[in-house]
């Protein structure tokens, strides 16, 4: 498949500070491409500068062979946005929402009637189209929020963590969407924090972190890269030491990383088996009460943590 | 152009259905006008907030027309709106004017009822020359404009009258003489007496010198002055709102996705601007006719009348562009916004008549629409059209003009969202 979007060296600079460092990185039309990252990690300001929002301190990028430099209006037509905030009229209905940008996408008439019907039907909120946005829950503005991005059916859609904030049941529908629009020929690039969206989702992953593209691939190439290691996740009580048991697994043989984010605790081995009954015996010596472990095969959550020293969560 | 007027016509509905900037917009100062109805006395037949208007009235002519203008200024029925004072020197009354000691001066100019009634026995003589026509000269005062209107359109008035009856004794003394009731030899003895006797004569058709209509015609009421007066100030409200709103998309994430949309900047902006613009026309169109139907307030020249808001809402339009350009968040808007609406008020006369301030401050108050505004609708309710308001028009449409060329350089300089 030929990509459809090509993105080189591409450098976002504020002042002092960088906040996009020369990523480079390509997406096959018909994929699901996901850039993950922790929380200012420079996804959002990524995605900003590929919609045209933002102009790029250096580098470039196309889109459907369009210079988002040089050409930024006929990029728009091929891209569709859904933004991390929500990005309504809350005054306004849902079908009025979607029936303003629509226009703003050069929508009208017949046509314009008929993709808000298919919209409507596609987000699930048929029945209550004439309501008031600001009557929505917080899944059902989401749905609307992506609606807006789908009307005049893109190429390409960026999906900027279209499931912050939201609770697992609208979560679940907007992942089954995201792979229902692929399915139809859509080509995704999707922004997430979430490993296991990315993980769920995606034909290829991106990881960015403080600004630079640290790692790219499919999810097993990603794997790979961590070789053959097991996550070790301790669940420990509320009032627990979470630092202390951290810096105690430390010092145990097979033990390659530690970190430990409130309650829980990670540790990444090539051998979980082996050293399971060392950890519940160091925890036991310092008095820390492990509630639950759970054993985890290699996934992107341990690239992260193995590249970055880092949780995702950070 | 489309998609301009989607963008405008959007904000002009989600503006209506924002109860609070509706109650802010149109309740306020609607209640505001009735309040001050109240308390200048509008609702129970009091004055009408202008009295004892100096006015210098040099009468040249000293004969019947001329003496009937200066009785008018003198009479009973404008004793309380006018203070009259005689003068002979022409240049004198001038130069109480330029020292801004008296709203107006009248010049009645030597031949005045001359050229309007000739005497007996010249008419029908062989050396009859139609005499050159005598105007009278109205000097105002341009720091008392609403004061000047008054006198000017008593003055107004009166010429009409003269002139109606000029026109009309002369028809009727023609149908007489045709129908041969009259004697032609006899016409102009006739005519001059008539003329003579103008003071007690009920005849309709030359009551020129029952003039009292002069005073009527002039009649200027109060929430005239207080309607336009509160529309404006609101409107100055209106215009931050509707600017407040520019950066309430930019953090509600709708003007980014706007802006990623196959939409123009230009039009972006354009847009809004045309939004903010439609909320404040919709704002005083509605004030202006519930003052119309609710108070009789009689707003004058209905043509004079739409083009004088369409420019008193482009100049404040600019405004609240230029406000929203220096603001960071939504919050600086309003805060400055009320600011401006409160300040530009005071200075623009909106509360008081700018003819109570002093000079300079009077000039100060020409950078608001308030006071371009309040000129030209003070002057469409004393009876004049829109060739008497092209000024505030044209002032206020350069002021608009001035000041969105400076916020579009500063969105230019600041990026419309963060670049």
């Amino acid at each position: 498949m030929p990509n459809i979007l090509e993105v080189q060296d591409l450098v976002k600079k504020y002042d002092e500070f960088t906040a996009v460092k020369g990523i480079s990185f390509d997406i096959k039309e018909g994929e699901i491409f996901s850039l993950l990252g922790p929380n200012g990690a420079g996804k959002t300001t990524s995605i900003s500068m590929l919609s045209t929002l933002y102009t790029p301190t250096s580098g470039d990028a196309t889109i459907g062979g369009y210079s988002i430099s040089k050409d930024p209006m006929a990029v728009k037509q091929v891209i569709g946005v859904v933004p991390q905030e929500i990005a309504l009229y809350e005054d306004l209905a849902a079908r009025e929402n979607l029936i303003f940008w629509g226009q703003m996408y050069g929508l009208s008439g017949k046509v314009l009637t008929n993709r808000v019907d298919e919209v409507l039907e596609q987000i699930g909120l048929v029945d209550k189209a004439k309501n008031k946005v600001k009557t929505y829950s917080g899944g059902m503005k989401r749905r609307v929020n992506i609606g807006v991005g789908l009307l005049h059916k893109p190429r390409l859609l960026f999906m900027d963590e279209p499931t912050v904030g939201i609770d697992p049941q609208s979560r679940r529908a907007i992942l089954d969407t995201v792979k229902d629009l692929n399915q139809q020929g859509m080509t995704v690039l999707y922004t997430t924090h979430y490993m296991e969206e990315a993980a769920e989702l995606s034909n290829r992953v991106g990881i960015i972190d403080h600004g630079e593209l640290i790692a790219l691939g499919t999810q097993d190439e990603l794997t790979k890269q961590v070789g053959h290691t097991d996550t070790l996740i301790l669940h420990i009580g509320e009032n627990e030491d979470s630092g202390a048991l951290e810096d105690s697994l430390r010092g145990l043989e097979y033990v390659l990383e530690v970190t430990a984010i409130d309650h829980e605790v990670s540790v990444i081995t090539p051998q979980a088996e082996d050293i399971l009954a060392a950890v519940v015996s160091t925890a036991n010596e310092r008095g820390i009460k492990i509630r639950s472990i759970d054993i985890r095969e290699p996934n992107l959550e341990a690239v992260f943590l193995q590249l970055t020293g880092r949780a995702l969560r950070d | 152009m489309k998609k301009l007027l989607l963008i405008g016509i959007k904000d002009l509905k989600l503006m209506f259905r924002d109860r609070a900037a509706l109650t802010f917009m149109l309740l306020a100062p609607f209640l505001l006008t009735i309040a001050m109805g109240f308390v200048t006395g509008r609702f129970s037949g009091g004055s009408t907030g202008f009295s004892d208007i100096p006015v210098v009235i040099v009468n040249l002519d000293n004969q019947d027309l001329g003496n009937a203008l200066e009785d008018l200024f003198n009479s009973e029925e404008l004793s309380d709106l006018m203070e009259p004072s005689a003068s002979t020197d022409p240049e004198a009354a001038r130069q109480l004017i330029d020292s801004d000691q008296i709203s107006a001066a009248i010049v009645i100019p030597e031949g005045f009822t001359e050229s309007i009634i000739p005497s007996e026995g010249t008419v029908f003589g062989p050396d009859y020359a139609q005499p050159e026509a005598v105007q009278i000269e109205v000097y105002t005062n341009p720091s008392s404009p609403t004061s000047a209107g008054i006198v000017k359109a008593v003055v107004d008035e009166f010429i009409s009258r003269v002139e109606e009856g000029r026109t009309s004794g002369m028809t009727s003394f023609l149908q007489l003489m045709q129908s041969g009731l009259i004697d032609p030899q006899n016409i102009e003895a006739e005519a001059s007496n008539s003329f003579q006797n103008i003071e007690q004569t009920e005849s309709n058709s030359i009551s020129l010198t029952k003039n009292i209509e002069g005073a009527d015609a002039v009649e200027f009421d109060l929430l005239s002055y207080f309607a336009p007066g509160m529309a404006l100030m609101f409107l100055m409200y209106t215009v931050s709102y509707g600017g407040r709103s520019i950066l309430d998309e930019r953090a509600g994430g709708t003007l980014p996705r706007l802006m990623v949309s196959p939409t123009q900047t230009v039009q972006v902006l354009g847009g809004k601007v045309l939004g903010i613009f439609f909320t404040g026309v919709a704002q005083v169109g509605i004030l202006i006719l519930a003052s119309t139907v609710f108070f009789q307030v009689h707003w004058g020249d209905a043509l004079g009348l739409i083009v004088l808001i369409l420019a008193a809402v482009f100049g404040a339009t600019g405004w609240g562009m230029l406000i929203t350009a220096f603001a960071r968040t939504p919050a600086q808007v309003s805060s400055t916004g009320s600011a401006v609406m409160l300040i530009f008020s005071i200075m623009g006369g909106s509360f008081i008549s700018l003819e109570q301030f002093p000079p300079f401050l009077q000039t100060i108050g020409k950078i608001t629409p308030n006071a371009w505004g309040l000129d030209g609708f003070t002057t469409l309710a004393l009876g004049g059209t829109l060739s008497n308001v092209m000024e505030p028009i044209i002032a206020l449409l350069i002021m608009g003009g001035v000041l969105f060329g400076i916020a579009v350089l500063l969105f230019n300089h600041n990026g419309l969202v963060q670049q």
